[in-house]
C-alpha cells in the first residue's frame, strides 16, 4: 500500500522580535523620507509656480518672450530650444556612444577593458563647468570652420541656414558662435559616458551561445554584432539614449557658458542666440522680482515634468532589455 | 607553510566568456598603411589646390573620408563584399571609440594646462579674493574661500545623505513589497533630476518659506537633494550583489533580520557602499547649478554655513571665466584644475577600496606572504657565505684558543 502525501512547502510564518520591528520601522520611515522629498520637488515648485501660471494661463505655452513684469511671458521658445539643444547633443552622441560601447564591449582587448570601463565611469563625473570651460575656450574657436562648411554646403536645409552669412572672407565668424550648434556638442560629449555605460552593460549580457553561434555558422565580427549582440541590445540602445536625452534637456552651466541667450523660437541651429530653460533659470534669478521668481519657477517645473516623463521611459525601456533583477 | 598558502586561495573559477578570435596577416597591416598614407597625400594636395573646408579640423575630417574610401577599395582588391563590410566597421568604431576617449582626456588636459599658470603660486591655496582685483597678478588673491566652502558644504550634504540614502538602499532591498518597487522607480527618475531644478526647490522651501538667507546651508541642502538618488542606487546595487546564501545562513542560525544586516550584509557590502559614497560625492562636489541659486557669492572667507554666502569651487570657477580680465580666467582655469584633481583623486580612491573583494584580498595576503618568503630566502642566500665565512673565523679562533689554553695547562 502506498500512501500518495502530496509535498507541499510548510507555510512559514515569522515572527519579528522588537529589535525586527524597530529596524523595519527605521528602514521604512528611510525609504518614505525620500519619497517625500522627491515628492516635494514637484509640490513646491507647483505652488510657487501657480501665482504665475494663474496670471498667464495657457498663454504660458504660446508666448516666447520672457517679461514677466511686463506680464509678458512664456515657454515656448526656451522650451523648443532646450529641445533643439538636446536633439543636436543625442544626434552626436548617439554614434559616439554605440561606437564606444560596441568597441568596449566587442573589439577592446581584454587587459585595457577595465580601464576604459573606469574611464568611462570617470568622465561621468567630470564637472558641467569644466565641460563649459572647454566649450567656450577651446572648442567654439575649432568648430567656427565646420559649422561655416555644413551651412555653406547645406544651407538649403533651413535648420542649417544661418541669416547674414555671406561668402565674403572679411566677414565676421560671431554670426556662427554660441550657437546650438556649439552648446550640443558640448552637451553630446557630457552626455557620451552615461549612454556608454548604459549601452555597453547591455551588450555584455548578449548570449555567449548565440555569438559563438553566429561566428561558428561563418559570420564575420560584424555579421555577429548585427545578428547577435544589436536585436539583443536594443533595449539598451533606446533606453541608453532616452536617459542621455533627459540629462541633456537639464543641462544648465556648460549650455549657460556657451550660448548667447535669445526669446524668441530660433530654429537655426549653426547660427548664434539658443536658449534652454535652465539656463534662462540661471540668467535671470538674480534680477527677478517675486512675481518673475515664481514665472521661472513654473519654467523649472516644465522641465522637471519633460524630464520626469522621459526618465521614466527610459528606465521603463531599460530595465525590461535587461534579464532578471534589473538595476 | 606553503601548504597552508595554496589552501587559502580559492580557486577562481573561469566565467563563460567567448573566446577572442583574432589573426593579423600581412595584407591587413599593408592595406591599412597604404591608406593612410594615400589618404593623407590626397588631403595634402586638395588643401594645397582646391581647399573646400579651412583649418584643422576640416583637415582630419576630409583626411578620414579619404582614409575610408581608399581602406574600402584597397580591401575590396583580395577579399568579398561581406568582409570589406567587417572592415569599415571595425575601423569606425575604432575611430569613434578613439575620439570620444581622446576628447574626453582632452576636457580634462585641457583644464589643468590652462590652470598650470595659477597653480604654482602659493598664495593660490592660502589667500581668498577679498582684496585682489581683477587687475591684480596671481601673486595676489587666491581661492582658500572656494576650497573651504566646498569642503563645508559637502560635509554637511555627506551628514544628510550618508544615513538617509544608506536607510533607503537598504529599505529598498530588504522590505519587499508594492510601495519599495514604487519608491525604486522614483529615485531611478530622480537620478536624472536637473540640477538646476534641485536648486529651485531649495530655493522655494528652505530660503522662500522657512527664511533660510542665501549661505552655505541652503546650498548643502540642495546639492544633497542632487546626491540622494544618485547614492541610493549605487548602494541598492551594490547590496543587491550580496549572495542571498549568507543571508539566509545568518537567519537559519537564528539571528533576526536586524542582526543580519548589521553583521552580515553591511560588512560584506562595506567596500561597495563606501564607493558608492565617494561617487555620489565626487558628483556632488563638481555641482554648479544648485549652489549657483542658494548660496550667493563672495570673495571673502566664509567658514559659518548659517550665516552669510559661501562660494564652493565650481561657482568660483564659473564667476572667475565672466570676467573678461587674463588674469581672473587663469584663477578659473586654476580652480578648475583644483577641482579636477580632487574629483579624480576620489574616483581614483573609490576605485582601490571598490576593487577589493574577498577573494583579491586573499590573493593579495597569499602574494605578500609569498614576498616575504621569497625575501627571507634571498636574504638567507645573500648572507650564506658571511655566516659560512663567520662560522670559519670562529672555529679557527676557538681552535687557536683552546690550543694556547691547553699549552698554558701543559704549563
Amino acid at each position: 500500500m502506498d500512501v500518495v502525501t502530496e509535498e507541499k512547502p510548510r507555510s512559514l510564518k515569522m515572527v519579528s522580535d522588537k529589535e525586527d520591528r524597530v529596524y523595519r520601522g527605521v528602514a521604512r520611515a528611510g525609504g518614505i523620507t525620500v519619497l517625500v522629498i522627491m515628492t516635494a520637488i514637484g509640490v513646491f515648485l507647483g505652488f510657487r509656480a501657480a501665482e504665475a501660471l494663474a496670471q498667464a494661463g495657457p498663454e504660458f505655452f504660446l508666448t516666447q518672450a520672457w517679461e514677466p513684469d511686463a506680464n509678458n511671458f512664456g515657454i515656448a521658445a526656451v522650451l523648443v530650444g532646450t529641445f533643439i539643444i538636446a536633439l543636436v547633443a543625442v544626434t552626436i552622441a548617439l554614434p559616439l556612444s554605440l561606437g564606444t560601447s560596441l568597441y568596449i564591449s566587442e573589439y577592446a582587448p581584454k587587459n585595457i577593458k577595465p580601464t576604459l570601463i573606469a574611464l568611462v565611469d570617470l568622465m561621468a563625473a567630470i564637472p558641467s563647468v569644466v565641460f563649459g570651460l572647454w566649450g567656450f575656450f577651446s572648442l567654439q574657436g575649432n568648430i567656427i570652420d565646420i559649422a561655416k562648411w555644413i551651412s555653406r554646403t547645406f544651407g538649403w536645409i533651413p535648420i542649417f541656414a544661418v541669416d547674414g552669412f555671406t561668402d565674403d572672407p572679411l566677414s565676421s565668424d560671431t554670426v556662427f558662435t554660441a550657437s546650438s550648434f556649439v552648446a550640443g556638442i558640448v552637451v553630446a560629449l557630457m552626455i557620451t559616458p552615461i549612454m556608454t555605460s548604459i549601452m555597453r552593460e547591455v551588450f555584455s549580457q548578449a548570449p555567449v551561445g548565440e555569438r559563438e553561434g553566429a561566428l561558428g555558422l561563418g559570420a564575420t565580427m560584424w555579421g555577429m554584432i548585427r545578428s547577435v549582440v544589436l536585436p539583443f541590445g536594443k533595449g539598451g540602445i533606446i533606453g541608453g539614449t532616452m536617459l542621455g536625452l533627459g540629462r541633456a534637456l537639464g543641462e544648465t552651466i556648460a549650455v549657460y557658458m556657451i550660448i548667447s541667450p535669445i526669446f524668441s523660437i530660433q530654429t537655426h541651429i549653426l547660427q548664434a542666440g539658443a536658449s534652454s530653460i535652465s539656463s534662462l533659470i540661471a540668467l535671470k534669478y538674480g534680477e527677478a522680482t517675486t512675481f518673475g521668481m515664481s514665472a521661472l519657477m513654473a519654467a523649472g517645473l516644465a522641465l522637471f515634468f519633460v524630464t520626469l516623463v522621459i526618465n521614466f521611459g527610459a528606465s521603463a525601456i531599460v530595465s525590461r532589455s535587461r534579464s532578471g533583477a534589473s538595476s | 607553510m606553503s601548504s597552508a598558502i595554496t589552501t587559502a586561495v580559492p580557486s577562481v573559477e573561469l566565467p563563460d566568456t567567448p573566446r577572442r578570435i583574432r589573426a593579423l596577416r600581412i595584407s591587413d597591416v599593408l592595406s591599412l598603411t597604404g591608406a593612410v598614407v594615400a589618404s593623407i597625400s590626397m588631403t595634402s594636395i586638395i588643401y594645397t589646390y582646391l581647399a573646400p573646408v579651412g583649418g584643422v579640423v576640416g583637415f582630419f575630417a576630409t583626411a578620414y573620408v579619404l582614409f575610408l574610401a581608399a581602406y574600402a577599395l584597397l580591401v575590396s582588391f583580395d577579399e568579398n563584399m561581406t568582409t570589406v563590410r567587417d572592415r569599415m566597421v571595425l575601423v569606425g568604431v575604432h575611430s569613434l571609440a578613439v575620439t570620444v576617449f581622446v576628447t574626453l582626456i582632452f576636457v580634462v588636459v585641457f583644464a589643468l594646462v590652462r590652470g598650470a599658470d595659477a597653480l604654482p603660486h602659493l598664495n593660490f591655496f592660502t589667500q581668498d579674493m577679498a582684496l585682489a582685483g581683477p587687475l591684480d597678478p596671481l601673486t595676489d588673491g587666491g581661492i582658500i574661500h572656494a576650497i573651504t566652502g566646498t569642503l563645508i558644504q559637502i560635509t554637511i550634504a555627506l551628514s544628510i545623505t550618508i544615513p538617509l540614502g544608506l536607510t533607503t538602499a537598504v529599505f529598498l532591498n530588504e522590505i519587499p513589497g508594492a510601495f519599495t518597487r514604487f519608491v525604486r522607480t522614483i529615485v531611478e527618475a530622480m537620478t536624472a533630476l536637473p540640477s538646476i531644478v534641485a536648486g529651485l526647490f531649495i530655493y522655494a522651501t528652505a530660503i522662500l518659506i522657512f527664511g533660510l538667507n542665501k549661505s552655505g546651508l541652503a546650498a548643502a541642502l540642495a546639492i544633497s537633494v542632487m546626491m540622494l538618488p544618485i547614492m541610493i542606487r549605487a548602494a541598492d546595487v551594490v547590496l543587491r550583489l550580496v549572495p542571498s546564501t549568507l543571508k539566509e545562513a545568518s537567519l537559519g542560525l537564528g539571528a533576526n533580520n536586524w542582526n543580519t544586516m548589521w553583521r552580515v550584509t553591511l560588512p560584506t557590502a562595506r567596500s561597495g557602499l563606501v564607493t558608492a559614497v565617494i561617487l555620489a560625492t565626487a558628483r556632488g562636489i563638481g555641482e554648479t547649478s544648485p549652489v549657483l541659486l542658494t548660496s550667493g557669492f563672495t570673495a571673502a572667507f566664509n567658514a559659518d554655513p548659517l550665516h552669510g554666502p559661501m562660494v564652493s569651487l565650481p561657482l568660483a570657477i564659473f564667476q572667475f571665466v565672466k570676467s573678461p580680465e587674463p588674469t581672473m580666467i587663469a584663477r578659473g582655469f586654476g580652480t578648475a584644475a583644483v577641482l579636477m584633481i580632487i574629483v579624480v583623486s576620489l574616483f581614483i580612491v573609490a576605485r582601490i577600496i571598490g576593487g577589493q573583494t574577498v577573494a583579491k584580498k586573499v590573493n593579495a595576503r597569499a602574494k605578500r606572504e609569498q614576498w616575504v618568503k621569497d625575501i627571507r630566502e634571498i636574504g638567507n642566500a645573500i648572507a650564506s657565505p658571511f655566516t659560512r665565512f663567520n662560522r670559519t673565523i670562529r672555529r679557527i679562533i676557538y681552535t687557536i684558543r683552546s690550543r694556547f689554553r691547553s699549552k698554558g695547562n701543559k704549563r
